[in-house]
Parts: C-alpha cells; structure tokens; sequence
C-alpha cells in the first residue's frame, strides 16, 4: 500500500498561507443560478470590435503562428510608442523601453518581482484590484495599505504615502482610474505624491489600464509628471479600452536597464506574448480609436444612469470619474458587504462583488460593473430596489417600534 | 442634439427621462429639443424593426436598378417623384455609377413585383430601363444583424 501524500505540506508556505480570492465563492453560488443578471462582470460587455477580431484571422491565414522576439513585436512596440507620445508626451523608446506582457497581470507580476527582496514594503491604495497584495507576496514583498475611502474620494493622497514610508519601502503602487472604486485622481494629488516618492527615493508601478475610460477631467499619466519617467514603471493593455480581456496582451514601459531586468523573468517563463494577440493589438492601436470612443461613450451614458438609480434607491455612492464600476455604500441596511451580496443574489439573483474582497477599507460598500447593457441595468436596479424595500421594511419594524407609521397599504404587505 | 439622436436611432422607445439621465440633462429640455426636431423633420418618424421572414408572411422585396433621361430644368426630381409616390416603393435613390435610381420595392409575391416593374415603372416617361433583382436573403438591416448568435459569453462574476 502506497502511503499518500499530504499535499499540505509540500505546498510552499507563502503560496499556502495566501487567501483565496474573495470573489471566488460569489463566483461559485451565481454560477450555479439561474436567471441571474450580473453587475459583477470586472470586463467590457462588447465583443471585441469586428476589425481587429477580423485582422487577427487573417493573421491566421497569412501564417503568423510562430514566436515573436521576447519584447514582442517591434512594429506593435513603436505603436505604443506613438499613442505614448501623441496623448502624454512621455516618449519612450520601441527599442529597449518596451515590453509586451501578456496582459497587465504578467507586467505587474514581473515588475515586482525584479524589485523585491524579500521584507521590501510596497504600498497600495486599498480598496483595489484583488491582484496586488497576492502578487506582492509571491514576490516576496510585504503590502502596505493605503488606507483610501469615499471621504477622499478614494484618492491616495501624498500625506497618506509620507506617513507609511518605512525604511524598508520601495515601492509605491497606483491604480487610477481604480478597480473598484471607479475613482481617478487629480493631476494636483499626483504632483503632490511625485514629490514625495522622489524624496523618498520610491518607485512607482503605475497600472493604468483603465486610462482611456476617463468620463470628468483628462487622465495624467504618471511618468508624464516632472522627474517620474525614469522613476515609473507603466503598465497598460488592451483588455479594457479595446474590449479585448481575453487576449491577454499588455505592456510595461521605463527605464531600458529595468526592462531588460523584466524581461529576463519573461524569456525564461512566458517567452512571448501570443502573437496572434500582439497582431490584434497592433490593429486596435493602428484602426481601433473610433470604435474605442464610441464604447467610452456608452459607459458614459451608463454612469449616468446607475448615479441616477443609486440616488433614487437611496444608496449613497460616490461619483466614479472613470473606469466602469460604481461603489455604492451600503452600511444602512445593517449588513456587512459580503451578506448583502449574497443575500441579493440569493432573493432576486442579481451579482455584485462584496466592497470587502477587495480589502477592509471595501467594506460597506459593494462593486457594480455597469459594463452591461442598458436593458441588464434596468432589470438589475428593478430587483435591487424590491431587494432594498424589503430590507428598509424589516428595519422599520425591527428598530422603529415606536415610530408610528401609517396603515401599509394591502399590496405593499405582500411585498414587504 | 446629435447624442439625443444617436439614442432614438437605436431606441425609439427611449422617454424624454430616460434620455435625460443617459445624457445628464434635463427632462423638459429635452423634451423640447425633440419636439423641435419632429417640428423641423429632423425627426421624420419612428419605426419597429421587424423581421418578416419569423412571422411567415410571405413577403419579396427586390432592388431596382433605373435608368433615366434627365427632364431639363428639374433633372431627375420629377421622374423620381412619380416613382416614390407609389406606396408599393420602399426607398428611392439617386445613384452614381452604371445607373441613375435604386428603387426598392416589396410586393406580396414576385407576380406583384414583375406586375408593378412592367406596367407601372418601365412605362413611365423618361424611364429608359430597369433592371431588377430580387433579395435571397436579409443578413443585415439597418445596421442589425438579423439573427445574431453572438451572446453574453462573460463568466457571471469576475475581479
């Protein structure tokens, strides 16, 4: 008889001791339910536009199935480069400066591996993406939390950053336009923090992904800042602003030293980014803008939309100035975040993910993706409003019994 | 005015509220501006895009290629005018190319349909020759794929 093995213990403890994600379990109950409209999608509702879906099928055709140079492809690289250019002025070089990862998480993921040492503190605005801290981790890094919420408008602030620098930091981690909270930050904040992580001798990985979906003001790009570009990594793709998640093709930008560090880790792990993808990304950089403009303006009139239904179902929730999610507080039905997802999905079947999984400072509030179509919208505020009545209803009762309320109405019992 | 537009050409059932919100105006503004634009037939009418194929009525349509000798002074407007005026005519045209008028009709049966091209079209003045070709089939119309397959193929929850 063969003794088995306890896979526990061999599991490298660091990889062991990570929790798992918080979405998973939400992920799990709305898989196995039907008739569910979910607001809990973290990536466009568009297929990926006709052109550049069609190009990469002729790519196919024409043969182009090998690998490409561990940078990726050139031609690509120097579209990068001039979309750079041409919207921040921050030039980089196609040559030596940039690299193709697949997707933003392989960018992020080598970025902090080439800097770490084990104990090295980086910090991180939090709530955000559920990515970060995992991947810091594994890098052998610690996260540090900056502690943002909707009294700041979610913004890191230079104040925030001053006061949690330890000898031991090196890293400062941005993410804006966020995921979850939808904010974006003020060109006057990140001056603020570029001076602070120049004194401090930071270096900041900047995830700018959600970049293009900027609805109030003009996005700054941090290496755009004064003294920044040689101090910043960027990373950015494709996956939201062409509606191409599923392609996995991404990019990191800097200092050429640093790259060539990056991209050591990435020839001996991921070789290349697929090519087909890279030629589809050259398509959406070459042909994409109209397709991509019309698709932010459709989030637009969304926003809009789900800031109106918040305000009318009496949830406050912060004004989210880009990305596609809004946060929506929900402290005053008395439940905590994660029982007010599940209970939402469990009563009228509607997905959100719990403010919560993206860390404490979630809390209180739940993530809706408002990448969905208008009619999903609408069904989903239907249910949530019918969820809310039925939830203020019991708290009437429950904690108002001297608050004398008239007669309810024979059709409103049913439903309370 | 052209975001108000650009809603009702792909929602005719949008209310002036609705558009209020998506836009971030006020309702009786605009209100206003689309009646405004139905007063300045800008706004010439809402339609329901219907796919006629699923109701099984039988149905043809075909497209109609003509050619004109121009009348001086008014061109080809008077000879198009006799053509649109039939209530059979779908759309009428002005084209540059091989032919001067597309003219799309639709008739109950191809009998109707080679009826009206002999005896209505082909005798009017000025109507040198048509050519007709009748639609197989309707993938696309007025920029609706008429039957879609692709769907929501998204997970339900994501990060």
């Amino acid at each position: 008889m063969t003794a088995t093995v306890n896979w526990q213990d061999r599991i490298n403890p660091v990889v062991r001791d990570i929790p798992p994600s918080g979405i998973r379990r939400f992920f799990d109950l709305a898989t196995e339910m039907k008739g569910v409209v979910s607001l809990g999608v973290g990536e466009p509702d568009f297929v990926t536009p006709w052109h550049i879906r069609e190009a990469c099928v002729y790519s196919l055709e024409k043969g182009y199935t090998m690998y490409t140079s561990n940078n990726g492809l050139l031609e690509l690289r120097e579209a990068i480069a001039r979309d750079l250019a041409e919207t921040y002025r921050v030039v980089y070089n196609p040559g030596n400066e940039i690299l193709i990862t697949v997707g933003v998480s392989e960018g992020l993921d080598l970025a902090l591996r080439t800097l770490l040492s084990p104990g090295d503190e980086v910090l991180i605005p939090e709530p955000s993406y559920v990515s970060y801290a995992p991947c810091i981790t594994l890098a052998g890094g610690r996260p540090v939390y900056l502690k943002t919420s909707v009294d700041n408008g979610f913004q890191v602030t230079a104040e925030m950053v001053e006061k949690a620098v330890t000898p031991a930091t090196k890293v400062l981690l941005l993410c804006y336009p966020n995921n979850p909270t939808g904010a974006t930050i003020s060109r006057k904040n990140l001056l603020e923090i570029a001076e602070v992580a120049i004194a401090r001798d930071l270096v900041v990985i900047s995830d700018e992904i959600y970049e293009k979906l900027t609805y109030i003001g003009e996005h700054t790009c941090v290496p755009s800042l004064p003294g920044m570009r040689d101090r910043t990594i960027l990373l950015n793709g494709f996956s939201k602003s062409h509606a191409m998640t599923g392609w996995r093709v991404g990019y990191a930008a800097g200092n050429p030293d640093f790259i060539a560090a990056m991209r050591k880790i990435h020839q001996y792990t991921m070789l290349c980014a697929p090519i087909t993808a890279q030629m589809a990304a050259l398509e959406a950089l070459k042909n994409g803008k109209s397709q991509m403009k019309k698709m932010v303006e459709q989030y637009s009139r969304r926003r809009r939309l789900v800031l109106h239904a918040f305000r009318e179902m009496g949830l406050p929730c912060f004004e989210p100035g880009g990305a596609f999610y809004a946060f929506p507080e929900i402290r005053q039905t008395g439940l905590s975040s994660e029982e007010f997802a599940e209970q939402l999905l469990k009563e009228v079947k509607v997905a959100v993910v719990p403010g919560s999984a993206f860390g404490q400072q979630g809390e209180g509030h739940i993530r809706c993706s408002y990448a969905a179509s208008i009619d999903d919208l609408n069904e989903a505020f239907k249910r949530m409003k019918l969820f809310l009545k039925r939830r203020m209803g019991r708290g009437i009762v429950l904690k108002g019994s001297f608050v004398k309320t008239g007669p309810v109405p024979e059709g409103k019992l049913q439903s309370l | 005015m052209k975001e108000i537009l650009e809603l009702l050409q792909t929602d005719a059932r949008l209310t002036p509220g609705q558009i209020a919100v998506l836009l971030d105006r006020d309702e009786e503004e605009v209100a206003c501006k689309i009646k405004e634009m139905e007063e300045n037939k800008i706004i010439l009418g809402y339609f329901t895009l219907i796919n006629w194929d699923k109701v099984g009525e039988e149905m043809v349509s075909a497209i109609i290629e003509v050619k004109l000798s121009p009348q001086r002074e008014v061109g080809f407007d008077s000879v198009a005018e006799r053509i649109y005026r039939f209530p059979e005519v779908g759309s009428v045209r002005l084209m540059s190319g091989a032919y001067d008028l597309a003219v799309m009709i639709n008739g109950r049966t191809m009998k109707e349909v080679a009826h009206f091209v002999s005896h209505k079209l082909a005798t009017i003045e000025n109507v040198i020759s048509t050519c007709t070709h009748f639609v197989l089939k309707t993938y696309k119309y007025h920029g609706t794929i008429l039957e879609d397959n692709e769907s929501d193929r998204r997970l339900v929850v994501t990060p």
